[in-house]
């Protein structure tokens, strides 16, 4: 029985230019207070354009109505559970957003001086304070916009570092179950790609890395908890292997609200990182961002960090651009300031305390999980799970109903579905990040609707294989999308 | 939950780590504060940073009135707290407001596909940069100096072999006898941007028909999108990478804002990033969804045309939101206040450059640190001293007007800069 939805009408839209009508507007300006130029007089008519074709022209109440509309469309972490597997699809904070739409904070131009922007410099530094408390490293940039960009950064801190040695060297090792932002960094980065296989229990197969490692590998990505949602528990030797060959230990930080407040990279070996503040630091996703990507370097990478860094002087904080060794800038400005304000504010209502507290109740929702739901489905590695645990669908697939079609059916439920056939490495895989958001009772209504399915799979497959039933639009077929490519609307002709 | 799982105590669930990786304090972090602590303490640090000064800043991050609307929406808990959309039957919200702004981005400048998204204006150039290297099997670019100086420097740290095209000293607009001499065949692109950081409008169908006589490609660079709403679109571009932060994106000190990259047709799956592309549902319904992922990283790890994950979908819908609520005729009119403020301020300081421009304008002096500090006193930021990024520019100021920017603030700076000639 499906017990956390039903169904209720939704209203039909169609698209902005289909509601469109010559005319209609929705914006006012004030009268202009200087005279208004002929634009072909003043740019020239070889620079001027004499309309926008086909653009939109709709009411306000057309636009609010249009879009509020198309909100009801979405599932939201608002609505309910949305387990995500290395995603972190917790709760965003309300407050967060009102402090980053201060007057004083959203309005500052990047470019006014320094001693008009204190504020900003001093939240930033702040921020970069709490991170590196947190991760046990020794410095922190807040430029990267987003995990991938972080990573990209990370492995030009590696080169930069290796090359002021004397040699950049070719590889960087990626385990099987890596993101494929991972092996995409690599490349973006000038390296050479060499996959490691995991062994039996998930993990870094130590005796194939001390293998692989040598003079012309510059480092290791390693996501820790990994992607199965198990902890690294050979790191310290993980660390000393590369170490001994003068490769480095990058992590991918994705998986951090597993540790935060019980263990710190700095402290397991982890030469640089990333965080994703929109992952661990609860800002919000909003349909796939903005992000915010800060790397932690040790001490020994710091003269190569993005410039400009803070420093605090006598007469307050500065943009340093005296940086020899930097790699440069990876993006325009300071970073997503706006993200970083959140995530500020996220850790304060927090404290040291509130953080680590978030991380236990995060452990304790995806055990809770994984015990309610290991009689119907199968666990991928016996290994003990941190904030998320990862099932096989071999069971169900046997029956015919593959990840792919529970995910859906889920829908049907009234639950976002969990990650669907990632990672690679486990046959089928449902990887389920519940986080620390969740109630016992949002959690136990997930693991009825799962237990549900199961056994829908042993009576009715067909059913789940049809899903999802309820939803206002019906299975999207994605393989005719990209077989004609349709990525804008045209004007009927 | 804990009795469930036969454990004792919170901490009994990492009992299994190593010993050694525990870290064996709290961490020293301020305690958790209230909902009234953590506003008071960004008020205050919002304080001391101008707040309601005028401001004569542009390159690159433009002050435009921001329409209501567009927190309204954007506020709405389905749109701000879901994920990318890949599970497309209960992602349409955001999907169909994708297509509606890869469809705009398209009418407004004249290319013919527009992915959901970049990181923002600076990240959007390399990867333009990378893309025509892929689409020429050539391994080098010109980008014009008259490109956002930051753009530039985020072009050489994507590890970009870049080559620089001198602007010309009287129009602002590129040199072309520059550009006509350092095109080759190893030349993948020609990276210009206009209006250009100097607020010039370049002459795009030019550099095009050069670019393209080398078999390279031209990519178009914009930070001020709001000049769209009245500037030819650069329909001769091959890619389009331009910043949008102009559609009502707060300033917020540098981000988030939002990138796209737009092209031709042919080069569509060279593309970074995500699309969404039209189709049916079982029921041959009309919807949306996540479309050409060959393309990305999730499917085709190393050999992906980008690493890019997270966009700025959020910050995408708010300037789709700006579009809508503007639209055809409101999008024209703001351009043509912008370009009225801009050209009253610039009718009465002695401008550097001849060439055309739309709301910004570099203006000959004197001292510009001095007429800044001068202005402070009266509750205005000025323009942006061009030494910063051009040292043979000394005595020069790009100002920026907008909407926003009101009369009697531009008779107040031309006083203070005329009164020292």
């Amino acid at each position: 029985m499906i017990k956390k939805v039903r169904p209720h009408p939704t209203q039909n839209e169609p698209l902005l230019f289909e509601i469109s009508s010559p005319g209609k507007m929705g914006y006012q300006l004030p009268d202009l207070d200087v005279p208004s130029l002929d634009p072909i007089a003043a740019l020239g008519a070889e620079n001027t354009r004499s309309e926008i074709e086909d653009f939109p022209e709709v009411s306000e109440v057309d636009a609010i109505r249009h879009f509020t509309r198309l909100s009801t469309w979405n599932y939201a972490i608002d609505l309910g559970l949305y387990p995500l597997g290395s995603c972190s699809m917790k709760y965003n904070p309300r407050v967060n957003e009102a402090v980053a739409r201060t007057d004083g904070l959203a309005w500052i131009h990047p470019y006014q001086p320094d001693s008009r922007s204190q504020g900003a410099m001093e939240i930033t530094a702040t921020l970069e304070a709490a991170l590196a408390e947190i991760t046990g490293m020794d410095a922190v940039t807040l430029q990267p916009a987003a995990g991938a960009q972080g990573e990209f950064t990370g492995l030009l801190l590696v080169r930069a570092w290796l090359q002021s040695l004397g040699n950049a060297r070719r590889r960087v090792l990626v385990p099987d179950s890596a993101h494929g932002t991972n092996p995409a960094t690599v490349h973006m980065a000038g390296y050479e790609v060499a996959h490691i296989a995991s062994n039996a229990r998930g993990m870094v197969d130590t005796a194939a890395l001390e293998r692989m490692v040598d003079q012309d590998v510059a480092a290791l990505m390693l996501t820790n908890p990994n992607t199965v949602g198990v902890f690294e528990e050979q790191i310290g030797d993980i660390a000393r292997i590369l170490h001994a060959k003068d490769a480095l230990l990058y992590m991918d930080g994705a998986n951090m609200n597993a540790l935060v407040g019980i263990a710190r990279p700095g402290d397991f070996g982890v030469d640089v990182m990333h965080l994703n503040l929109h992952k661990t630091f609860s800002t919000p996703h909003g349909g796939g961002g903005p992000g915010s990507g800060p790397v932690a370097v040790k001490k020994f990478l710091e003269p190569f960090l993005p410039l400009p860094r803070l420093k605090r002087t006598d007469d307050g904080w500065r943009w340093d651009y005296d940086r020899p060794q930097s790699i440069g800038r990876v993006r325009a400005f300071y970073g997503n300031f706006g993200v970083l304000v959140r995530a500020l504010a996220y850790i304060m209502a927090h404290g040291g305390d509130g953080l680590k507290r978030a991380t236990l109740d995060a452990l304790l929702n995806a055990n809770y999980l994984r015990k309610l739901l290991e009689g119907c489905y199968e666990i991928a590695y016996d290994a003990p799970s941190m904030h998320e645990c990862v099932f096989t669908d071999r069971r169900q697939a046997a029956r015919g109903a593959p990840t792919g079609a529970i995910a859906k059916r889920l829908i049907d439920y009234g639950f976002h579905p969990y990650t669907v056939s990632f990672p690679l490495i486990v046959h089928g895989a449902l990887m389920i990040e519940p986080t620390e958001t969740e109630s016992k009772l949002e959690l136990d209504l997930f693991a009825e609707a799962m237990i549900d399915i199961a056994n829908e799979i042993e009576n009715d497959p067909k059913l789940v294989l049809k899903a999802p039933h309820s939803t206002r639009i019906a299975k999207v077929d994605e393989v005719a999308a990209a077989r004609r490519p349709i990525l804008k609307w045209r004007p009927p002709t | 939950m804990l009795d469930t799982l036969g454990l004792a105590r919170l901490e009994n669930l990492y009992a299994h780590l190593p010993k050694e990786v525990l870290l064996d304090r709290p961490l020293n972090l301020p305690r958790g504060k209230s909902e009234y602590e953590i506003i008071d303490y960004f008020r205050a640090r919002g304080a001391g940073n101008a707040a309601g000064y005028a401001n004569f800043l542009g390159a690159g991050v433009y002050r435009h009135y921001r329409p209501v609307l567009v927190d309204t929406v954007i506020s709405r808990g389905e749109f701000l707290t879901s994920y990318t959309p890949y599970q497309a039957e209960i992602s349409q919200g955001t999907l169909t407001a994708i297509f509606e702004f890869q469809t705009m981005i398209c009418q407004l400048t004249g290319m013919d596909v527009a992915n959901a998204s970049m990181y923002d204006g600076s990240s959007a150039v390399p990867e333009a940069a990378l893309m025509a290297m892929r689409a020429t099997g050539r391994g080098r670019v010109l980008v014009a100096r008259s490109v956002h100086p930051e753009y530039r420097e985020v072009l050489r740290t994507y590890r970009v072999e870049a080559e620089e095209i001198a602007y010309d000293r009287d129009s602002g607009g590129i040199d072309i006898g520059d550009l006509e001499s350092k095109l080759d065949t190893r030349t993948a692109a020609v990276i210009v941007q206009s209006p250009n950081f100097f607020g010039i409008v370049e002459n795009v169908k030019q550099a095009a028909s050069l670019a393209h006589a080398r078999g390279a490609l031209l990519i178009v660079v914009f930070t001020e999108a709001v000049s769209l709403g009245l500037l030819e679109p650069p329909r001769d571009a091959d890619i389009v990478a331009g910043e949008l932060q102009s559609f009502a994106i707060a300033p917020s000190y540098g981000g988030p804002f939002a990138g796209v990259l737009a092209c031709k047709e042919k080069h569509m799956r060279q593309l970074p990033g995500r699309l969404v592309g039209e189709t049916k549902d079982a029921n041959g319904n009309r919807a949306f969804c996540l479309t050409l992922s060959a393309r990305e990283q999730h499917i085709r790890r190393e050999k992906a045309t980008s690493n890019i994950c997270t966009n700025q979908a959020l910050i995408a819908l708010m300037a789709t939101v700006f579009m809508a609520v503007y639209g055809k005729q409101g999008l024209r009119e703001l351009a043509l206040q912008n370009l009225s403020k801009a050209h009253y301020l610039g009718g009465k300081l002695h401008r550097l450059f001849s060439g055309p421009y739309f709301n910004e304008f570099a203006a000959v002096v004197g001292d510009p640190q001095q007429i800044n500090f001068a202005l402070g006193a009266q509750r205005i930021i000025g323009g942006l001293p061009l030494d910063r990024f051009y040292p043979e520019l000394k005595d020069a100021m790009l100002f920026c007007c907008t909407e926003m920017t009101g009369r009697s603030d531009m008779d107040v700076v031309a006083a203070a800069v005329n009164r020292r000639d």
